[in-house]
């Protein structure tokens, strides 16, 4: 993959409070509890992969983190105070930057326009110029291939939408940024080219959470892995220790069969599984994986 | 709001937005422009050509049939006429292109009229008094419609029907049982709207205001472009736009001198285009309001107050047809029970159409109101000269609006085959 472990930037961990912290974060939609009791913490410097199944509440806690959705129980702590994500204005506010699975961009406005939505710069009319110059400087930032920022966002390929949707996180500079998904439906270069962004932004210091389907571009950015199961915390792994099939098993659940079992095997001999059964109502949780405490 | 741009000499590196080798070369030339823009319509991005030919079809099928139709009289009248209408259908661009409708837009211009006549003639009290009246009426009315609309989630087709039917029975109980209010016919209204000309040398000079100001404002904005290292029109290319910009303002000056002249009331019309197309074009909340229709969603998570978009947009609507109602009185010189009813709705919305405005939400400028409603009111003025009655007229404009809208539709799906959408 594209860095050696040896050779990563440890996160800033221990260091005073984590940049961001959810806890005991609930979410009901009517009748649906999509989120219960989640806790996850991010730190300066650090990237968090949060996988589960289809449905399990990954788009719904970055909802929640964006002030899409505000939460409906739980604290949110942003550098260890306490603080509302009432709205996508207050979350932005609080420099977390969001690229949602379904972009929202605005298909009929110029990638400038969207990139600027929200917040364009003006006196009092718009001032185009500063705004494109702008965008230009930032897309060359992130090696993007846009050949004009002036057609509409509907004629861009999907790389080229992501990287727009990308660029338009970065540029309150935020302190979180938060991708989901940010590379399905992405080529083999393109991938990269975001895997090779996360990473840069991780090393800018910033805190990532990124939400993923493949195990591949989890295991290549993430320092961190945490799972959710039926809208709860099932485990929390080190990206680098915990092996592919651990991690799977606690996505499906399917805790006791062949493969959970023997990783669970070889990860206690091995002695470097870090997961945690995080919630303490994860009913589901394997049993029969070898979990230690979270903090050490 | 020309996109053909003009690379900088070659001496001079590539401008920062050209540096892409995919790029077409761009047009250098007027003859580029239009070329340029008969591309971009192809792919679905239609903008003024459709309305533009259909003007230029209209009016000669007209001249032909009928050699008063492009008479100085007769496109003085139509000046005249299509202000009212014109003015309701600028409030639709307003509600189309945050992808909502007002269908009561005729009732509550015909509420308007009669508040504004009852207050001016039967009570007897000041011009702005009245003029107040059925202003913060339309206030009032699109404000209601945004609430509901916000807090309830009634679709605004919906409530706009309810609305239709709600205020033409308003009107007439304002109107008391009496068939129409008539105003003085000297009265400054009556005047604005039937016999106030620009006097010829102001109207040269509000033309060569007009082309100086485009000049001005475009090449101001070139040499911007050109310092931050950004691609710009070239001046000779801005030049040759502003000058055909004046011949074009000077004929119809001229022509329309040769009787009786440039109306005041079409000048107005023409001013408040301008300027909401400032506000939608040049400002943070004109952009918000694209955003909204184009993607309702993504311009919240933008932060973008969604609700305050929509009631904006409502209001606007429903204000632009109370001066439009008061507009219509001036024009007859009475408030009846007809004004705003018949085809005052449809033709309005088909007006915003036919220029261009998308019924998808987020496309569309403000210029589409000036030019759809030029069709429209050609297509009614040449009927009436052929003294053919509304029969026809209401088939005819009938047939106009399912092309534009089915125009509307194609260049949508040609816009999703060539990556538009
Ligand atoms: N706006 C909503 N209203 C009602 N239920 C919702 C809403 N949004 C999400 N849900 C429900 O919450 C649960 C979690 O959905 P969510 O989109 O967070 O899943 P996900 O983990 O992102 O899945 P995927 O991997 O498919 O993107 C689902 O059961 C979904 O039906
Ligand atoms: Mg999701």
């Amino acid at each position: 993959m594209s860095a050696p472990v040896a050779e990563r930037a440890t996160p800033a961990d221990a260091a005073g409070p984590p940049l961001l912290s959810l806890q005991g974060i609930s979410k009901n939609f009517g009748a649906v509890a999509a989120l219960t009791d989640i806790d996850l913490d991010v730190r300066a410097g650090e990237v968090v992969a949060i996988v589960g199944d289809n449905g399990a509440g990954k788009s719904t806690l970055v909802k929640v983190l964006a002030g899409v959705h505000p939460a409906t129980q739980g604290r949110v702590l942003v550098d260890g105070e306490e603080v509302t994500l009432g709205s996508p204005v207050a979350a932005q506010r609080l420099g977390i930057a969001t690229v949602f699975q379904d972009l929202a961009l605005c298909e009929n406005l110029d990638v400038t326009a969207n990139l600027f939505l929200g917040h364009e710069i003006r006196p009092f009319a718009l001032d185009d110029v500063a705004m494109e110059v702008r965008s230009w400087e930032l897309l060359k930032e992130l090696s993007a291939r846009l050949p004009q920022l002036t057609l509409p966002v509907a004629s861009l390929s999907g790389g080229q939408r992501q990287t727009v949707a990308i660029a338009r996180s970065l540029l309150g500079d935020p302190r979180v940024i938060v991708l989901d998904e940010p590379t399905a439906a992405l080529g083999v270069a393109q991938t990269a080219e975001v895997l090779n962004l996360v990473e840069r932004l991780r090393e800018r210091g910033l805190g990532v959470v990124m939400i993923s389907h493949n195990m591949e571009d989890v295991r290549a950015v993430a320092d961190r892995v945490a799972v959710l199961r039926l809208g709860r915390n099932n485990g929390e792994f080190d990206a680098q220790a915990a092996s592919s099939e651990e991690i799977v098993a606690a996505i499906t659940g399917a805790s006791d069969n062949v493969v959970s079992r023997r990783s669970a095997r070889r990860s206690a001999a091995a002695g470097d599984a870090t997961g945690t059964p995080g919630a303490t109502g994860a009913a589901d949780a394997a049993p029969t994986l070898e979990k230690k405490e979270e903090e050490h | 709001m020309a996109q053909d741009t003009v690379v900088p000499p070659e001496s001079t590196p590539r401008a920062l937005d050209r540096e892409d080798e995919r790029l077409a070369a761009p047009p250098q030339t007027l003859m580029d422009g239009v070329r340029a823009s008969l591309a971009r319509a192809r792919g679905g991005d239609l903008g003024v050509i459709p309305v533009v030919a259909g003007i230029v079809v209209i009016w000669t099928v007209f001249q032909v049939l009928n050699p008063v139709f492009l008479s100085s009289t007769n496109l003085v009248n139509l000046a005249f006429d299509m202000v009212p209408v014109g003015m309701i259908a600028l409030g639709i661009v307003w509600v189309l292109l945050v992808g909502q409708i007002d269908l009561s837009v005729g009732s509550v211009s015909g509420v308007s009229a009669a508040l504004m006549a009852t207050v001016l003639v039967l009570d007897e009290q000041p011009l702005v008094l009245a003029l107040g009246a059925s202003i913060l009426l339309g206030v009032v009315v699109g404000w209601a419609y945004g609430q509901i609309f916000n807090r309830a989630g009634v679709p605004s087709f919906v409530i706009s029907l309810a609305g239709l039917l709600a205020f033409l029975g308003v009107q007439l109980w304002i109107l008391r049982g009496q068939n129409a209010i008539n105003l003085e016919y000297d009265s400054a209204l009556v005047s604005f709207a039937q016999l106030w000309f620009v006097p010829a040398p102001l109207a040269y000079v509000l033309a060569v205001l007009a082309a100086g100001g485009l000049l001005a404002v475009s090449a101001s904005r070139a040499r911007r472009r050109h310092a931050a290292g950004l691609s710009a029109p070239s001046m000779r290319y801005l030049v040759t736009r502003s000058v055909l910009l004046l011949v074009v303002l000077a004929f119809v000056v001229s022509y329309l001198g040769r009787t009786r002249g440039l109306p005041w009331m079409f000048v107005f019309f023409v001013g408040v285009v301008l300027v909401m197309h400032y506000v939608l074009t040049r400002t943070a909340f004109g952009r918000s309001v694209y955003a909204v229709g184009g993607n309702a969603e993504a311009a919240r998570r933008a932060g973008i107050n969604v609700r305050r978009v929509y009631t904006t947009a409502f209001v606007m609507c429903s204000t632009l047809a109370a001066v439009g109602g008061v507009l219509a009185a001036s024009r007859l010189a009475a408030a009846n029970q007809s004004t705003g009813t018949a085809d005052v709705n449809l033709n309005a919305i088909a007006a915003a159409v036919i220029g261009g405005v998308s019924l998808f939400g987020g496309r569309g400028t403000a210029f589409a109101a000036l030019l759809g409603i030029v069709v429209i009111q050609s297509i009614s003025s040449g009927l009436t000269l052929l003294n053919l009655d509304s029969s026809y007229r209401f088939m005819v404009t009938g047939v106009v609006l399912l092309l534009a809208v089915a125009l509307d539709s194609v260049a949508r799906r040609s816009r999703m085959a060539s990556g538009r959408a």
